[in-house]
């Protein structure tokens, strides 16, 4: 990892030349990204998913009804947003919160985590014909980033439903970095020297070139060759720098914690100023069937201090008014406990916080009952509603339809955007 | 309680003995394979059966003016079907054996061969257990997919008549663990409800190869199926239930208020707009769509949709299995199999009525000989694999540079030239294990190994990506998957050239640099170098030794992996 320049048989100069030689302009780096140098309301737009994987209580979140019978030990403090109190887990969000909307009242139809994971990923229930894309799917669809070289939709982390192309194909499934910052899996040579290297590239040709032989269009068709080429383009380039974070001063790296997420929030910043389209980082964890209220308390050491130094490092940097962070995951948690002192799915009512690149902050919408009776929110808020919403302001038009691979036309979105959220 | 307390710790103690004097064993028992048992395959007939396929295909080459391919060659054969058959290539031991074979009919033999062994229900019962199942992990402990897996493997080794697998899955009663198949059922279930569309839309995609998923919602756009007729396929599932003591079928309950039994029956809700809060419950009594005539008129509700679905009347039944059957052993699914509305790539689950042809098609001719002979699923693979399609080769003289694409693709539409197709996930891992070891990988192999591919495979298939239901697609593959390929752990352990590998073997015994790299090519690509290779790779393994010569072999290996010829098929 000492320097990502260094794998010299990926050496830019001969990667550049094969894809020069290819007719692959579009390949062609150079563009020097100049939109990803732009700041504020001019630069493209980016998604930033925080997936928390097992499903969040809203109670010991954002939503807390300290002293009623199904609040728990969990108190409320005031926040710089003087009509919002959150969860006492949060001390560092109460200092940000303000710049994002909660939205206390997501209902949801799936209480299941994989078909819940899918529903809250896709807007789409499952189906036994077709697998839907992902929001960050179909960003990258419809929003390609010219001269970008490493992948335009990136999960980070490791959770179990990462999101996925679906009909859109599986090169629209989110590239996936478990370990961020860390560990560069898979992008690095395996031997450093360079002249085996060398060695091995060029008895791939010749070994290619043998079943190329009566086989030349079909061999074409299956896009064997351009996918090594761009994995060696990928290799070589110096966008990779954005997966790496040591440079980083070691006050932004403490600021977002020493936690695979809280890198994760790090390396996804550093992909949104490198013209990423879409990120995801997921946070597992959070399936608190026994012991709630503690398994809130260790999930929270790595939440409060990622997410509360995301939103203040992108705003610090201009890229807030251009990136949307929405933080999330498949359904909430039961007002009751259970007997083991857990609380178990509840997709009715549950809270989740968005904002950032043209979605309004500083709002609270719905609100949940505080003795947890009625199980309708007031002011409930669809899934497919928060992704038109995401949509809209990301310049994605959802009212075409495409057709996928059966033939069968579809909508990226069947919801309507929530005007209040829109600036 | 007291008998119980050291029955534990025994049973652990004898299972760990069991288990260490197995593993134990020597890896190479005297018979060179483990053998299924169960019903031998009839061969009557068969060979006029594959005449009839031939002269199809023939007379559709000649209306077309088409020249087929060549023949592929022995050693190209031997891989193709172990990669259909075993989901994996031929160790240099297999290889070593069928080069040595000179008796007559050898390709049959060792398709029989394959079919005998259990690595071809292991391999198949994962396949199939996509479309009877899915890929998802399903409700926790209700559903044991493992479970149905190894029920299905078994089967499938002992040959069991498909007719009777598909009624089993379809009425089976019971736990999902003592009972295997009802995992059919079980991998439904969504808060703690069958989910009865879900049953309706699998049985017909996976047993009548029709999507009739749409008509769930509404009529299908291209068929004649409608949302009544799904509904009325849906209520055989309707009075299925699950409690403590598994699957069962239930007929009746006690009415909350009026407290009084009252017949479960199958309801529907009636929206009136979008988000009705109310919908009204719709009755819909058991119904099929056609040939009602031939609905048993006793048993269960679901054995009476099992009858339905696998009367030999009914000819989707059979027609289905013989289109999944050939799309997994080329790869693919083919227009000649399924013409429009899909074009070049169509879904193996979504085929034409029989009726709506005029003459006898592929699945006609396949489909009546399966049907004729009781079911037979490895007579069915024989018939296939013996077929002229299946054994020729993947190139052709008119697919070079400059060649005409449209010509190429008449050829593929047409059959006239075995499709490139690319390994499934499980298929590349089975591979890069194989070309590991020396030795065939299998039942007989070492615990250990076996281990370390079972570890392996499911840690590499999560990396690759799973392509889930619909695998038959023509996917390109993916940059993950040849950034794992170049620079994965897993590929390097295994080329990396000590004691324990191939490579480090083949370093250390291979005499010559050309018996060297004669073994490199046999154990990775199943053939022997051409002269151009040998021309690049022969210079740089002259004069070397020691480590210098073991680096230009994990040198060549790695060439291999990354080559489109080991990661398609051909």
């Amino acid at each position: 990892m000492e320097s990502l320049n260094r794998s010299p048989i990926f050496s830019r100069r001969d990667v550049l030349q094969t894809f020069a030689g290819l007719g692959l302009s579009f390949a062609m780096p150079g563009l020097d990204l100049l939109a990803a140098n732009k700041r504020g309301k001019e630069r493209q737009k980016s998604f930033i998913l925080l997936w928390l994987a097992g499903g969040p209580s809203q109670l010991e979140t954002w939503d807390p009804h300290p002293g009623t019978k199904i609040g728990g030990p969990s108190k409320a403090i005031p926040t710089k947003d003087p009509k919002l109190k959150i969860s006492d887990l949060y001390p560092r969000m109460a200092e940000q919160i303000n710049e994002m909307t909660v939205i206390r009242s997501m209902v949801s139809k799936e209480g299941d985590h994989e078909r819940g994971a899918y529903f809250l990923k896709t807007g789409f229930r499952p189906e036994t014909t077709l697998v839907h894309p992902s929001v960050g799917a179909i960003l990258t669809h419809e929003l390609p980033v010219a001269g970008l070289e490493i992948p335009n939709h990136i999960s980070l982390g490791s959770g179990p439903s990462p999101a996925r192309g679906g009909y859109l194909g599986a090169k629209y499934d989110a590239f996936k970095v478990f370990d961020p910052g860390r560990n560069l899996q898979n992008l690095e040579s395996r031997t450093d020297d360079k002249k085996r290297q060398k060695r091995r590239l060029a008895n791939l040709d010749v070994i290619s070139n043998s079943f190329r032989r009566g086989r030349r269009l079909q061999v074409e068709r299956t896009l064997h060759q351009q996918t090594i080429d761009r994995a060696r383009l990928m290799m070589s380039s110096e966008q990779l720098d954005a997966l790496v974070i040591k440079d980083e001063p070691k006050k932004i790296r403490d600021a977002y914690g020493d936690s695979n997420f809280g890198r994760g929030c790090l390396v996804a910043r550093r992909l949104v100023e490198t013209g990423v389209r879409a990120i995801e980082v997921t946070l597992p964890g959070f399936d608190s069937h026994v012991n709630n209220y503690s398994s809130h308390v260790e999930s929270a050491k790595s939440l409060d201090p990622a997410f509360s130094a995301l939103i203040s490092d992108l705003k610090k940097r201009d890229l807030l008014d251009s990136t949307v962070v929405l933080c999330i995951g498949e359904f909430g948690r039961t007002p009751n406990v259970n007997p083991l002192g857990g609380r178990d799915h509840w997709p009715s009512g549950f809270s989740c916080v968005i904002g950032g690149g043209g979605i309004k902050g500083g709002l609270v919408i719905g609100e949940t009952d505080p003795i947890g009776k009625k199980i309708k929110p007031v002011d409930p808020i669809e899934v497919n509603q928060l992704h038109a919403t995401i949509f809209k302001t990301m310049g994605v038009d959802i009212t075409q339809e495409t057709i996928t691979p059966i033939g069968r036309p579809m909508k990226f979105c069947d919801g309507k955007p929530i005007p209040r959220l829109l600036v | 309680m007291q008998p119980k307390l050291f029955i534990l710790p025994l049973s652990v103690a004898a299972a760990v003995v069991a288990l260490v004097t197995w593993a134990a064993q020597s890896p190479q028992m005297p018979t060179a394979l483990p053998v299924a048992s169960g019903r031998t395959p009839t061969t009557e007939g068969a060979d006029e059966t594959v005449a009839r396929l031939n002269r199809l295909f023939a007379s559709n080459w000649e209306a077309e003016g088409i020249r087929p391919a060549q023949a592929a060659d022995e050693l190209q054969m031997l891989r193709r079907l172990s990669l259909s058959l075993h989901g994996t290539i031929p160790s240099l031991e297999e290889v070593r054996q069928f080069e040595a074979d000179s008796d007559p009919d050898k390709l049959k033999r060792w398709t029989d061969r394959m079919l005998a062994d259990t690595r071809f229900g292991d391999y198949f019962a994962e396949r199939l257990a996509r479309c009877f199942v899915g890929v998802e992990a399903g409700a926790f402990i209700i559903y044991r997919r493992d479970r149905f897996v190894d029920w299905l493997s078994g089967e499938l080794n002992a040959n069991r008549p498909y007719d009777e697998l598909v009624r089993q899955m379809i009425s089976e009663e019971g736990l999902w663990t003592g009972k295997p198949a009802t995992n059919f059922v079980t991998a439904t279930i969504n808060e703690n409800e069958v989910d009865e569309n879900k049953l309706a839309a699998r049985c017909v995609r996976a047993f009548l190869g029709q999507r009739i998923d749409c008509a769930q919602c509404h009529d299908h756009p291209f068929d004649h199926w409608t949302q009544a007729q799904f509904e009325g396929l849906a209520a055989h599932f309707g009075q299925t239930k699950f409690s403590i003591v598994g699957v069962e079928n239930k007929q009746t309950r006690k009415n909350k208020e009026s407290k009084k039994k009252e017949t479960i029956e199958y309801e529907v809700d009636d929206y009136e707009t979008e988000n009705d809060e109310t919908p009204k419950k719709r009755v819909v009594p058991p119904a099929v769509p056609f040939g009602a005539e031939w609905l048993p008129k006793t048993g269960s509700r679901r054995e009476r949709l099992a009858g339905w679905i696998t009367h030999p009347k009914n000819r989707r039944f059979e027609r289905a299995m013989v289109c999944r059957v050939w799309g997994y052993l080329f790869g693919k699914s083919s227009s000649y199999l399924v013409d429009q509305p899909y074009g070049p790539d169509p879904p193996i689950d979504d085929l034409p009525d029989s009726g709506d042809l005029s003459e006898p098609d592929v699945l006609d001719i396949l489909g009546a000989d399966f049907r004729e002979h009781g079911y037979d699923l490895k007579r069915l693979i024989q018939v296939m694999t013996a077929s002229r399609p299946f054994l020729l080769a993947s190139t052709h003289s008119a697919d070079i540079d400059g060649g005409d694409p449209s010509r190429v693709e008449r050829l593929l539409k047409q059959g006239a030239v075995f499709p490139l197709t690319r390994l499934r996930p499980e298929q590349v891992i089975g591979a890069m294990i194989q070309t590991g070891s020396i030795k065939t990988i299998d039942q007989n192999s070492h615990l250990v190994v076996r281990f370390l591919r079972f570890v392996n495979e499911n840690n590499f298939v999560k990396e690759y990506g799973d392509l889930g239901e619909d695998e038959l697609q023509e996917h390109a593959g993916t940059l993950p998957q040849a950034l794992l390929r170049m620079n994965g752990e897993f590929g390097d352990n295994i080329l990396t050239a000590n004691p324990f590998t191939a490579s480090g073997r083949i370093v250390a015994s291979a005499g010559s640099d050309e018996a060297c790299l004669d073994a490199c090519f046999l154990v990775v690509l199943s053939r022997r170098p051409t002269f151009d290779e040998k021309e690049q790779l022969l210079p740089l393994l002259k004069n070397t030794t020691g480590d210098e010569r073991k680096h230009v072999v994990e040198d060549i290996y790695w060439s291999m992996f990354n080559s489109p010829e080991f990661s398609w098929n051909h």
